[in-house]
């Protein structure tokens, strides 16, 4: 088994550890137990794996877990603060934008980098809809996700 | 977790291409967006991999003095689309780039890996087509510049040696100067598709009449291609229904669609002779002109 | 009134947090993966298997084969079992198999320590066949010559009902009679999180089973039957589940699982399915192809309906023909004055297995139903709304299915108020004659649908709530929460009913066979509507004895005494506080000598199926040349009763609006009809809707109060994916006056159309 000495940062908090080459960033979050980060696809089509990596949004599915050396994670778990609910996460809770819940951390995180990107921006519906459309959900019609993405950036 | 075998960091242009002349069953791992899915099926011709993610000089995008655009093979498709240099002077690449996948596969693919992977789908191979990328490719010889025209062989397969690696795409002001563009990607979805037909165009008006049309496909022959039929009937013509119907007559002598499970022959070559017509329409109105 | 406010749901925060556990989120010491061998041609015999090489691999514990497993077949439906032998499913599955049936069929298994070690083995195992003819369409199915995929021929089951009189005498009274035949799509569900199991053994003869189910009770039977084992000695465990859709109310891996750790001595053995397999090797949604006869007078008035439906289940029966046949009894509901012929035939096809899917049969039925009446409308000359309103079930009509009358019906309003929203009348006008690439049409489409499967099945649920020391109340139920929402309007409803606030209700979202209460889980729409009675049973005993202890407490007489706002008050009297129920609860618990933990189970039977309706209205863009359809507004309405959570409410008819817009204009499996061969089983060609193909999408409803339920609630799960298809093909003939009678509209099926009429 080849490993590579990586060090990174996961919602603000430093790791160093000792990473298989052949695994993905998202095994390696969900085996550290960031177990929001989900599998729905291994091949980018879904979007459930959506990270953040230095601020950009990725499939960690299609992201070795050795290029995450030196970068900063985050994650759905790291954007709740001591029990406060990011303005994303908040604007989901409003807007009823959970059904099963699966498909949620990745979008959250998709919205969350999508809004920190076009901040101070006035958005239409159809870019904040170009903004999500690398995740897929089964259970809302997007309806009520591109409500909350409109909302918290109202926020 | 990937069936990766055998994995190389190259710390250099120069290790990446020894650590790839030195096992043939080497693969180059940009991206990821391809590679990583093969991996993900299972497909072993995937698992020994030379990664040259740290070879940041291959990230670079900038522009010289004489108006020469350079883009690193290494720069993610978002780069690409956001950066100043880019949005200023090649709008249809954006457009173009702004097709593949979705913002997250956009964030990691590379436009290299999009085309060196030789995929006929490409969607930045029209753009390449029309702008008439150089590529400049660092080999076992030394360096190289070859044409993004006959850069495609075949489905899949390009001129590229084993052990070549591509190091910057050169767009030169003669290319974009004075041309508007336009591209649409014809799909079954309006995003995370493959095109099932795509078209670019690259346009310069003289007057009111063109001077100059660049047409290209990709997913309509078993390469990304130009189309010099289709090019020729627009040159020195107004832009009239006429006209747009004489490209689109033109195009079909260019074209090899096939019939797949995906879509028909017939199907293909409707859709092309429409998008020919709207490609350069829109490219038209770009311009400042009407058809 | 906790019940019709749209609280925050239940999960919602952990949801957003990611904290909310699925099945994949557990983990065991030692536990080992495994993976099928499947079959690389749709129809054949093993005529050898080598699992050498596999065995030899390192990290590779074992390799079963179709030789290995028992011998006892058994079904899988979801369906609760029935005590009638001849309604009971068809048990026509083994665990692995020596005849593989579709491309993707089950021969082997290996299990290893890790995920890819078990791929790579799997992979290893080399198989010989015997190719067997195939049969991918009804056409071939149905052949005289064709080859039996079962014992006993392809031929599930062919049944046929006649209601509201004889066709043969209706024929008469009607003026004209159109005819049409539509066909439908296999659809999958592709539910985001896969479907993924696990098992070990707590002791030498039970058996522990963790799964994305949404049938934890009738899993927890089916393994029993496929096992032999008593089913007690089975326990089943479903934690979250990331979305079912139907494909999760039949039982997949459990059974292999259950094998597995059973062989292996009882360590816990995992089977997670790619999605590529989950897509393939789980259950699909029939396609179907619908003959449609309808007989109507000059003056608009349905006269008969006669129905003719050929559903392909695929390679094994599932739930078979209880697809075409709950459809068929549901769709009565809506024009209940006409008389209906409702014939079916099921037949096997080496084709994926199709199963459950949301709204069971109904879409591909309405699709033709639906498209035949607008032709019927249009023939006659009539305004397709108006149409619709004349025939339209109205309050007092029988119902076919259960011959009661006793239910809300809001069917007219449901068509008025789409009428309105879409602004029909002007821009009929507006839309009336046009020229050129682009076109604007119409559409609209009605359905109707039953809340539950009684008295095709039975119908219990279960209901235990405990009060807490705090005063607060903990609330088991046999209904399974998939995303729905079903925790939260069940939470609403107790706190409602027992005088409580809906935040001092916890609800035990995680199922377990050995504590739940008993109920058969998620399907048919039902949860709401058949958990209602037992919330609402419990509730008030838990009330009764919170009473009745504060009597023991305080003296007071129990009927001048009530529970509100978790205070218990003078009945009557809001600002006469008799005892906070937080002092009440400790009391009970803790009091030397009165008292005991508060406790109400409740397990009831219903016996009502109320039937809900609705309607989908579209307005549309057509761009022929490039046979590209646009949604321009796209509005459902909906009669589901009394709503109990508007916002989740809506999220059910966006989520269903979705799924219907995928199935007409882009979902669809490919399969090579010469070789059975699957082209598109991923999700990169298999096409669900990203938000660039969903239009804004429109929810309204018109509240009924269903006397049948205590909260006056129907059915809405389902409900909301019927009627897409047929309203967005009424309106693309409206814009090109071509008339599309397949699904999916995709544009290589337009331009097929386009051309053949001359528009292209």
């Amino acid at each position: 088994m080849q490993t590579i000495n990586i060090k990174l940062t996961i919602n603000n908090k430093k790791y160093e550890m000792d990473v298989d080459i052949r695994k993905s960033l998202m095994d390696l979050l969900r085996e550290m137990g960031f177990t929001s980060v989900k599998q729905g696809c291994g091949v980018g089509e879904c979007g459930a794996c959506t990270v953040l990596v230095d601020d950009v949004s990725v499939d960690s599915c299609l992201y070795l877990a050795v290029w995450a050396n030196n970068k900063a994670i985050r994650t759905a778990e790291g954007e709740c603060k001591d029990g406060r609910l990011s303005p994303v996460q908040e604007a989901y809770v409003e807007e009823g934008a959970v059904q099963c819940g699966f498909c949620t951390p990745g979008l959250i995180m998709a919205t969350t980098s999508f809004l920190e990107k076009n901040k101070g921006k006035k958005l239409s519906r159809e870019e904040v809809k170009k903004g999500h459309a690398g995740n897929l959900c089964r259970c809302t019609g997007y309806q009520t996700i591109i409500n909350a993405a409109i909302t918290a950036g109202k926020k | 977790m990937f069936p990766i075998e055998k994995y190389h960091y190259a710390s250099s242009v120069d290790d990446a291409i020894q650590a790839l002349a030195a096992d043939e069953k080497s693969k180059i791992i940009a991206g990821g967006t391809d590679v990583l899915v093969r991996l993900h099926e299972g497909d072993t011709e995937y698992g020994c991999l030379v990664d040259i993610n740290g070879l940041n000089k291959l990230k670079e995008i900038r522009i010289d003095d004489d108006g020469n655009i350079y883009i690193g093979s290494l720069a993610t498709c978002t780069e690409i689309m956001e950066h100043e240099i880019i949005r200023k002077h090649l709008p249809m690449l954006v457009e173009s780039l702004a097709t593949i996948g979705g913002p997250q596969v956009r964030n990691t693919a590379t436009m290299g890996g999009n085309i060196c992977n030789g995929a006929v789908s490409a969607d930045s191979g029209c753009a390449a087509l029309v702008h008439e990328f150089d590529l400049v490719i660092e080999g076992r010889e030394g360096e190289r510049m070859e044409s993004i025209n006959g850069f495609h062989t075949g489905p899949g397969r390009t001129i590229l040696n084993h052990s070549d690696l591509l190091k910057y795409f050169l767009v030169r002001p003669e290319q974009y100067e004075g041309f508007s563009g336009s591209y649409i990607k014809y799909a079954m979805r309006g995003a995370m598709d493959i095109a099932t037909i795509g078209c670019g165009a690259m346009l310069r008006m003289d007057g009111q009449y063109i001077d100059t049309l660049k047409l290209a496909f990709a997913v309509a022959a078993p390469t990304p291609i130009r189309c010099p039929n289709a090019e020729k009937a627009a040159e020195k013509q107004i832009p009239t229904d006429e006209t747009l119907e004489a490209i689109a007559d033109a195009v079909e002598e260019d074209v090899k669609p096939r019939t797949s499970w995906r879509a028909t022959k017939e199907f293909r070559l409707h859709i092309i002779r429409t998008l020919a017509k709207r490609v350069t329409k829109q490219a038209v109105e770009n311009q400042g002109g009407a058809c | 009134m906790a019940v019709g406010q749209s609280h925050i749901r239940k999960d919602v925060r952990a949801k957003v947090t990611g904290k909310t556990r699925y099945t994949d989120d557990f983990s065991m010491p030692g536990m080992l993966q495994a993976k099928y061998v499947r079959s690389e041609i749709a129809h054949g015999l093993v005529k050898s298997i080598d699992t050498s090489a596999a065995l030899a691999m390192p990290g590779v514990e074992a390799v079963f084969t179709y030789e290995d497993v028992p011998k006892i077949h058994f079904p899988t439906a979801g369906h609760p079992f029935s005590l009638d032998p001849d309604h009971q499913d068809v048990a026509d599955r083994l665990l692995l198999t020596d005849h593989v049936r579709y491309h993707g069929d089950e021969v082997a298994i290996v299990v290893a320590r890790d995920l890819l070690s078990a791929e790579k083995a799997a992979k290893a195992v080399k198989v010989e066949y015997e190719e067997l003819p195939v049969c991918v369409t009804s056409e071939a199915a149905l052949a005289k010559d064709a080859p039996a995929i079962h014992e006993g021929g392809n031929i599930i089951k062919s049944t046929t009902f006649e209601i509201g009189g004889t066709i043969s005498d209706a024929e008469k009274e009607a003026d004209t009679v159109v005819e049409g035949t539509y066909s439908t799509p296999i659809i999958l569900h592709c539910h985001l999180e896969n479907h993924t199991a696990y098992a070990y053994m707590d002791d030498n003869d039970h058996l522990v089973i963790v799964s994305s189910t949404q049938i934890p009770h009738i899993c927890r039977r089916i393994v029993g039957q496929a096992l032999d084992m008593p089913w007690p000695k089975i326990r089943v465990i479903k934690p979250y589940i990331g979305g079912g859709f139907g494909n999760k109310q039949d039982v997949v891996l459990e059974p292999m699982v259950a094998f597995l750790t059973r062989k292996l001595g009882g360590i816990p053995v995992k089977i997670e399915m790619s999605r590529e397999e989950c897509l393939v090797a789980t259950r699909t949604r029939h396609s179907q192809t619908v003959t449609v006869r309808a007989g109507v007078t000059i003056t608009g008035t349905i006269k008969f309906l006669d129905l003719n439906v050929v559903s392909n289940t695929g390679a094994y029966a599932s739930h078979g023909h209880s697809i075409p046949m709950a459809a068929g009894s549901k769709s009565c509901n809506l024009y209940p004055k006409s008389v209906t012929r409702f014939s079916a035939t099921t037949h096997y096809g080496n084709i994926p297995a199709a199963g459950a899917m949301r709204a069971y049969g109904s879409p591909q039925l309405f699709f033709g139903i639906e498209c035949a009446l607008e032709q019927a409308a249009r023939k006659i000359g009539m305004d397709s709304v108006e149409f619709r309103i004349k025939n339209s079930a109205r309050p007092g009509d029988i119902v076919p299915k259960t011959g009661t009358n006793e239910h809300s019906v809001g069917m007219v309003e449901c068509l008025e108020k789409g009428r309105e929203l879409i602004d029909w009348d002007r821009k009929k006008e507006e839309f009336a004659s046009q020229e050129g690439a682009l076109r604007r049409g119409l559409g609209v489409a009605s359905f109707s649908y039953g809340s539950g499967t009684y008295p095709a099945c039975v119908e219990i649920a279960g209901c235990r709530l405990v009060l807490n020391q705090d005063g607060t109340v903990h609330m088991q139920i046999g209904a399974t929460e998939i995303g729905q929402g079903s925790d939260t309007a069940l939470a609403q409803m107790a706190a409602e009913t027992l005088g409580i606030e809906y935040d001092a209700v916890h609800v035990v979202s995680e199922q377990d066979t050995d504590v739940s209460p008993f109920d058969p889980g998620a399907y048919a729409s039902r949860q709401t509507y058949v958990a209602a009675p037992a919330v609402h049973r419990a509730a008030k005993k838990l009330k009764t004895k919170i009473l009745e202890h504060c009597h023991l407490m305080t003296g007071d007489e129990v009927e001048n005494l009530d529970l509100v706002d978790g205070k218990i008050i003078r009945r009557g009297q809001m600002e006469n506080v008799v005892l906070e129920l937080s002092k009440l609860a400790l009391d009970s618990y803790y009091h030397k000598e009165r008292g005991g933990q508060l406790t109400a189970e409740v397990s009831s039977k219903t016996c009502t199926n109320a039937p809900s309706y609705g309607c989908t209205f579209v307005d549309l863009e057509v761009d022929i040349e490039m046979c590209i359809v646009t949604i321009k507004q796209i509005i459902n309405v909906h009669d589901a009763g009394k709503i109990i959570h508007p916002l989740s409410a809506e999220g059910q008819v966006h989520g269903g609006m979705a799924m219907g817009v995928g199935m007409a204009l882009f979902e669809e499996l490919l399969i090579d009809p010469e070789s059975g061969w699957i082209y598109n089983g991923n999700l990169l060609d298999y096409k669900i809707p990203t938000c660039m193909d969903i239009p804004d999408l429109e929810g309204a409803f018109v509240e009924t109060f269903d006397p049948t339920s205590p909260y006056g609630n129907k059915s809405l799960g389902e409900p909301p994916i019927i009627s897409q298809g047929p309203a967005i093909r009424n309106a693309i003939w409206d814009a090109t006056g071509v008339k599309i009678d397949e699904m999916p509209m995709t544009p290589k099926v337009l331009f097929k159309h386009f051309a053949n009429a001359g528009l292209i």
